[in-house]
């Protein structure tokens, strides 16, 4: 393994995080404040209570992950595309380096950044609701699976994108609607008895259901399944990386 | 000495069938510049993204410092520095930042004293805090080199490095590029500036149409192929080459007032005393007398003209 090559890459991107750290933080805590303006105090003082939790607390989990899934997958599909673009990527496919050091360097630090997104809208959110954590561990470690994997899916995205327009598309068209159907704002059990069916067909209800869990001890999927589910995804995106690294795919010609 | 860079029947077809390279075999010495020759889509550029890993073989093999660039490619490209055709730099970090990266990347540990004097060497420790994209072009292409040499290279691909710069930076380069042939480094550049490969190669390829048309010691091809031309500058034009002088297949200038002799210098016997013999005799009165040697431009258009026609 060469380290010192992914830790090159790593420092790399996370200064083009620091450079705009201003923007980086900005941006989560507003869009939060947003939601809880809209969804906690609007909408939820009509609810009373998900589950025997109170609405604005409830919407914590799903809120923190909306913003991780989707800040993952920008910053890494942006992270790699942006080389690829400018015509940078040269340097990484003449390097002697394997796919797994490039993988591990680009998607750690998109990984990291959407991390400290999630923990900025933790922090934000204790200013506008009371919340306890059940299970600290557990928490951070589903906040931590699901950055890797969803970094390793935007990965794949930079890569297979041609231009901006399609670096947007697959998060757009796919992600979003299945975060927002994914009972980021909902318990599932709050649904007509066929759409608690087909809904178990969207994976983000396992990743957004565990981290729940590791938040206020209930979950809609129990919890072993939504590990697996995270470990199933995330092996999953590495088998297309190792393909595409394999094959050349839009890297090498 | 050694070959460390040895190709060997390197063929490489892109999707859709072109064939960019043809079976291409050449060894390169350590230590020597070699100067790649070619006009524009003679597959220069694919040869060295094939060497570098940017590109894979169709088939054929590379061998780098004895490594294969395919089954042992760590131990081949981390021998290979690369400074692209195209200014491709991360616009917005800082310049040393972006030297330093390329070192890590080759898995080199930290060597800041290294650093300061690649970056003093190339005139840009000025500019080390500056953002890549507040520099000029010139200072673009010299942070490329920079991040070549940081991660120390044995092989330095310069792939056409004075492209679209001025003449006094070019000399600059060369003045690099000979530094780094005395430190033992060895150095494939292509070019479309003969003067260049003059100037600093010590062999040069001719490459045209994805086959290698000619690898030779410079001087030696110099020598071989340079023709000379004689000038025979008469005091009184003439509109037609006079019968008895046929012989000797001449050229008459468009003024009319100088005769063209074309001969090989390396001859037993080059014909000039029987020319200027027979020119007297013919009664021409000379004016002067001159000789041009023919440039290697001139040896590789012969060259590339007789591939395509």
């Amino acid at each position: 393994m060469n380290w010192t090559a992914i830790w090159s890459i790593y420092r790399f991107e996370m200064a083009r995080f620091f450079r705009t750290l201003f923007q980086s933080f900005l941006s989560p805590v507003l869009s939060t404040s947003l939601y809880f303006v809209v969804f906690g105090a609007a909408i939820g003082s009509r609810i009373d209570q998900v589950d025997g939790i109170a609405y604005g607390a409830f919407i914590v989990p799903g809120l923190i992950m909306l913003s991780v899934m989707t800040q993952s997958i920008s910053n890494a599909s942006f992270g790699i595309y942006f080389p690829k673009f400018i015509g940078t990527i040269y340097e990484l496919l003449s390097a002697p380096v394997n796919f797994l050091e490039i993988v591990l360097g680009y998607v750690g630090a998109a990984a990291t950044k959407a991390l400290f997104i999630g923990f900025v809208i933790l922090a934000t959110s204790t200013l506008f609701v009371d919340i306890t954590i059940a299970h600290p561990v557990a928490m951070v470690l589903f906040l931590v699976l699901t950055c890797l994997s969803f970094a390793l899916m935007g990965f794949i995205i930079g890569i297979w994108a041609k231009n901006f327009e399609q670096l947007q598309l697959v998060p757009l068209l796919i992600v979003t609607p299945l975060v927002f159907l994914g009972g980021s704002f909902y318990s599932i059990s709050m649904l007509p008895p066929i759409w608690q069916k087909i809904t178990l067909f969207n994976p983000v209800v396992y990743l957004i259901s565990g981290f729940r869990w590791s938040f206020f001890g209930t979950s809609d999927v129990p919890v072993g399944t939504s590990l697996m589910a995270i470990g199933l995804f995330t092996a999953l995106c590495l088998g297309v990386i190792w393909w595409i690294f394999k094959t050349g795919w839009r890297i090498r010609s | 000495m050694a070959a460390i860079l040895s190709i060997s029947d390197l063929r490489k077809s892109y999707e859709g069938g072109f064939e960019a390279l043809k079976g291409v075999s050449l060894d390169i010495d350590e230590g020597e510049i070699l100067a790649l020759l070619g006009p524009n889509g003679a597959g220069k550029t694919t040869l060295i993204s094939t060497v570098c890993g940017i590109t894979t073989p169709t088939s054929g093999s590379v061998k780098v410092g004895g490594h294969c660039i395919l089954d042992d490619f760590r131990a081949a490209r981390s021998l290979i520095g690369l400074v692209p055709q195209e200014i491709n730099l991360e616009p917005f970090e800082k310049v040393i930042n972006s030297v330093r990266f390329s070192r890590g990347l080759f898995g080199k540990p930290k060597n800041e004293p290294l650093i300061e004097d690649i970056l003093k060497k190339l005139s840009l420790w000025d500019k080390r805090n500056a953002q890549v994209k507040e520099l000029s072009g010139g200072m673009k292409r010299r942070v490329l080199i920079a991040k070549a040499l940081a991660h120390e290279p044995r092989v330095l691909f310069l792939d056409e490095p004075t492209a679209g710069v001025d003449v006094e930076l070019r000399k600059d380069m060369w003045d690099v590029v000979q530094e780094l042939k005395d430190r033992g480094v060895t150095i494939i550049l292509t070019t479309h500036y003969i003067e260049e490969a003059e100037a600093i190669a010590d062999r040069v390829g001719v490459i045209a149409d994805g086959q290698i048309l000619l690898v030779q010691d410079k001087d030696k091809l110099m020598a071989q192929l340079g023709q000379k031309q004689l000038c025979v500058h008469l005091s009184a034009p003439i509109t037609e080459i006079p019968a008895s002088l046929a012989s000797h297949d001449l050229e008459l200038s468009e003024t009319g007032e100088t005769l063209i002799y074309t001969y090989d210098t390396k001859a037993e016997r080059t014909g000039i005393t029987a020319l200027l013999n027979d020119v007297a005799t013919a009664g021409l009165v000379l004016a002067d007398v001159s000789t041009r040697q023919s440039s290697l431009e001139d040896i590789f258009v012969g060259l590339v003209s007789g591939e395509t026609s």
